[in-house]
C-alpha cells in the first residue's frame, strides 16, 4: 500500500474549490450550516463523518447537483452559473462517481467512455474511443468494453465510472462514497484506482467510510456532524488525536470492532 | 355481403379505407412528434414550459374529440387559417392524441432512475441531451406497451373526421347506407378494415418490443 508522505503544508497556490458560507436546507433541516472550504490543486480531501452529516450534500454542491441556498462557490476562480449551458459547461470540467454507478444502462461500456467526449467536448469518435480504451485499460477493465454495465461486477462498474469522469479530463473529482454499495471483495479494487489516481496528483473529494483510504491516500480529512465541519486535519493527526469530542465518539465507534 | 364487389362499391370502399389510413398515419406522427415534445416540456426546467404542457394535457385529454374537430373545422378559418379538411382532422386528432403520448412518455421518464440523469448532467450535458442521449432511449422500452394502446385507439378514433366532411371509412359505410345495402353487411366490412389496421399497428409494435428487448 502506498504510504503518501502527508503534507502539513499544502503546495502554495490559488485554491482550486472554493466554499464560502455555504448553507442549504432540505425544508426545516439545516443540512449544511456556513461550510468555509478551500481545496488547492492536487489536494485529496477526505469527508468523513456519521450519516446525516451532510457529507455528501456537500460534496454533491461542488458541481451544484445540489443547489444551495447562501454563499458562494468558486471552480478555479469562476463562481458557479445557474442552471443552463453555463453550468453544463463547467460540470465537465467537475468528474463525480456516484455510490450506484449511474453508468447509462443502454450503452456499453466503452460507449459510456465515449459519449461525453464527443457529446459535450466535440472530440471526434475516433480519438474518444482510443481515450476510451486507454483509460478502461488504465482501471483495469479493457476487457469488458464491449459489454453492457449489467454484465459487469459491482467493482468492475465502479471502476468504468471513474474512467468515465476521467475521460472528460476533469480539474476536480468527486467521489460520493464510491465504494459503499460494493461487495467488500470488490473494495479494493476500486479504492486502489483512486489512490493511483491521488498519486499522479488529481485533485478529490472524497466521501467515504474507509478510513484506510483515508490514511494513505489523503491529504487532509474533514470530519462533519449536523452540518458542519467540525474538524479538519491531516489523516495521522485526526486519526491518533482526534480534538473534537464528536470524533472522538465517531472513531470510537468505527475503528473498535 | 357480396354487395361490396358491386357497381363501383368496391372502389368507394378502398378509397375510403386509404383514408383512413393516411389521416390515423399523419396523426400518429404528429402525436408521437408533439407528445415527446410536451413530455419533454413537462419535465424541463423551465416553470412557462411545464405549465403549457400540463396546460394543453388537460384541455385535449378532457375535451372529447367530436368538441375539439368542430373547434378546429369552425374555430379555425375565422381566424384566416384554411386547410383541407384532411389536414384540420390530422390537427385535430394529432392534437388530442399527443395529450395521451405526453403522459404516456413522462411516466416512461420516470421509470429511469433519477441517477442516469444526474450522471449525465455531471459529465456536462444539457437538459436536451441528458434527455434524448440517456432518459428517452431508456424510456422507450417501458413505453411501447401503453403507446400501442393509444395508436391502436387513434385509428378507431378517426372515424369522427367522417362526419366533418373527410372521406375515409366511417364516411364510406353513411353513403353505402343511404344506397340502402343491408346494415349488417355494412358494418361487417367496415369493421374488417378496422380489424386489420388495428392488426397491423398491434404487430408494429409488438416487433419493436422485442427489437428494444435485445438492446440491453
Amino acid at each position: 500500500m502506498a504510504e503518501n508522505p502527508v503534507e502539513d503544508s499544502t503546495p502554495a497556490a490559488a485554491p482550486l474549490v472554493v466554499l464560502s458560507g455555504v448553507n442549504k436546507h432540505y425544508g426545516a433541516l439545516h443540512v449544511l450550516q456556513d461550510i468555509d472550504l478551500e481545496i488547492v490543486q492536487g489536494e485529496v480531501v477526505v469527508l468523513i463523518g456519521p450519516s446525516g452529516s451532510g457529507k455528501s450534500t456537500l460534496c454533491r454542491t461542488i458541481n451544484r447537483l445540489e443547489p444551495i441556498d447562501s454563499g458562494a462557490i468558486t471552480l478555479d476562480g469562476r463562481p458557479l452559473p445557474a442552471e443552463g449551458r453555463e453550468l453544463a459547461r463547467l460540470r465537465a470540467e467537475v468528474g463525480m462517481v456516484f455510490q450506484s454507478f449511474n453508468l447509462f444502462a443502454h450503452k456499453t461500456v466503452l460507449e459510456n467512455v465515449v459519449i461525453g467526449q464527443v457529446k459535450v467536448r466535440k472530440v471526434a469518435r475516433p480519438e474518444a474511443e482510443k481515450t476510451a480504451r486507454e483509460l478502461l485499460e488504465r482501471v483495469g477493465v479493457g476487457a469488458q468494453a464491449d459489454k453492457y454495465p449489467a454484465q459487469l461486477s459491482g467493482g468492475q462498474q465502479q471502476r468504468v465510472a471513474i474512467a468515465r469522469a476521467l475521460a472528460m479530463k476533469p480539474k476536480v473529482m468527486l467521489f460520493d462514497e464510491p465504494t459503499s454499495a460494493l461487495d467488500p471483495e470488490m473494495v479494493n479494487e476500486v479504492l486502489e484506482v483512486m489512490r493511483q489516481l491521488a498519486a499522479d496528483g488529481m485533485t478529490m473529494v472524497v466521501v467515504t467510510h474507509e478510513m484506510g483510504f483515508a490514511r494513505s491516500a489523503a491529504n487532509r480529512v474533514l470530519f462533519m456532524a449536523d452540518g458542519r465541519i467540525v474538524e479538519q486535519n491531516t489523516p495521522d493527526a485526526f486519526f491518533t488525536a482526534p480534538r473534537s469530542d464528536r470524533a472522538k465518539d465517531f472513531l470510537s465507534k468505527i475503528l473498535h470492532h | 355481403m357480396g354487395f361490396l364487389f358491386e357497381d363501383d362499391n368496391f372502389s368507394l370502399f378502398r378509397d375510403g379505407f386509404l383514408q383512413t389510413i393516411e389521416l390515423s398515419a399523419l396523426s400518429a406522427l404528429l402525436a408521437l412528434l408533439l407528445g415527446t415534445l410536451l413530455a419533454a416540456f413537462r419535465v424541463s426546467p423551465v416553470p412557462v414550459l411545464r405549465a403549457f404542457g400540463t396546460a394543453w394535457v388537460t384541455l385535449f385529454r378532457n375535451t372529447p374529440l367530436t368538441l375539439l374537430f368542430f373547434a378546429v373545422e369552425f374555430g379555425l378559418p375565422p381566424l384566416g387559417v384554411h386547410f383541407s379538411h384532411l389536414v384540420f382532422g390530422v390537427l385535430a386528432l394529432g392534437g388530442y392524441t399527443a395529450s395521451f403520448v405526453c403522459e404516456v412518455i413522462r411516466s416512461g421518464i420516470n421509470t429511469v432512475p433519477l441517477g442516469q440523469a444526474e450522471a449525465a448532467r455531471s459529465l456536462g450535458m444539457t437538459f436536451g441531451q441528458t434527455l434524448t442521449l440517456v432518459v428517452l432511449p431508456q424510456a422507450a422500452r417501458t413505453v411501447l406497451a401503453p403507446l400501442s394502446s393509444v395508436f391502436i385507439a387513434l385509428p378507431r378514433n378517426s372515424a369522427i373526421a367522417g362526419a366533418f366532411s373527410v372521406g375515409e371509412l366511417y364516411s364510406v359505410q353513411q353513403t353505402f347506407s343511404e344506397r340502402g345495402y343491408a346494415i349488417f353487411a355494412i358494418f361487417f366490412w367496415v369493421a374488417c378494415a378496422y380489424l386489420v389496421i388495428s392488426a397491423a399497428v398491434a404487430t408494429l409494435f409488438r416487433v419493436l418490443e422485442s427489437r428494444l428487448a435485445v438492446a440491453r
